[in-house]
């Protein structure tokens, strides 16, 4: 299993990196989490088990609610932490350089 | 895959410098970054605003299919000298990343080909390491409006 691959995936999709960025700074039920969205709550369940099983979050159990939060050092941990800021930018300068050798040759 | 991106970020230091070379000459690569139309291509935000002059400022957007606002960032231009440099402020609106202080220098190579070195201060080391943790939460991100909410209540 690629387990870098698989995180990237796990953040690729807009709900849950709002669910990341969401719990970047408390933890929270699923119930709470899935109020901030207008999607069904079975898709939020969905989306935090993803990034459950890839060890993005961490579940607490206090008293009877399970919360939600962020494992940063996961995150750190898993190969090189800058490596998704990297991408984003490399994706944002491909299609700047790809965008301005069209604008040259029209 | 060739690596064409480069990001230097030293451990306990509050800054990166991110550099790429570009197949471009340096008078398109700049273009890129001051043509509303164009930063809004690459970038993939809205450009609400962009005043590319010393003092001017601007200002990004992304809205959802359901018009939610997920991303808004602006800034203000302190240096702009064309096809060498911009120096300006980066924030990105309702959330807890304090602002940041961007070096844009674009330098001329052979062969149209130029480089673009982008050096960025952020506020505290902690600040940085959450900005490299959360390469989505600029440009891509942000929220619905009650998440907004919700972060700003948090500041």
């Amino acid at each position: 299993m690629n387990l870098r691959r698989d995180v990237f995936q796990a953040i690729a999709d807009p709900t849950r990196r709002t669910i990341l960025l969401l719990l970047a700074t408390q933890s929270m039920t699923a119930g709470v989490i899935a109020s901030n969205f207008d999607t069904a709550r079975p898709t939020v369940s969905k989306h935090l088990q993803i990034l459950t099983a890839c060890e993005l979050l961490k579940r607490e159990q206090q008293g009877r609610e399970i919360y939600y939060q962020l494992n940063a050092d996961k995150m750190k941990e898993i190969a090189d932490f800058i490596e998704p800021f990297r991408k984003l930018w490399d994706d944002r300068f491909n299609k700047l350089e790809s965008l301005m050798k069209n604008y040259k040759s029209t | 895959m060739e690596r064409k991106t480069k990001v230097d970020a030293v451990d306990g230091k509050q800054e990166i410098i991110i550099t790429r070379e570009f197949e471009l000459p340096i008078n398109l690569l700049f273009k890129a970054y001051i043509e509303p139309t164009l930063v809004e291509q690459w970038m993939g935000n809205k450009v609400l605003k962009m005043e590319s002059r010393v003092h001017g400022s601007y200002q990004f957007e992304t809205r959802d299919d359901q018009d939610n606002i997920l991303f808004r960032a602006n800034g203000v231009i302190h240096e702009f000298v064309p096809n060498a440099k911009i120096t300006r402020t980066f924030e990105m609106e309702n959330t807890p990343f304090p602002v940041q202080l961007e070096f844009l220098e674009f330098t001329a190579l052979a062969n149209d080909r130029s480089k673009l070195t982008m050096h960025v201060i952020y506020k505290s080391v902690e600040d940085r390491d959450m900005m490299l943790q959360m390469p989505f939460a600029e440009g891509i991100n942000m929220a619905h409006n009650q998440l907004e909410k919700i972060i700003g209540e948090l500041i």
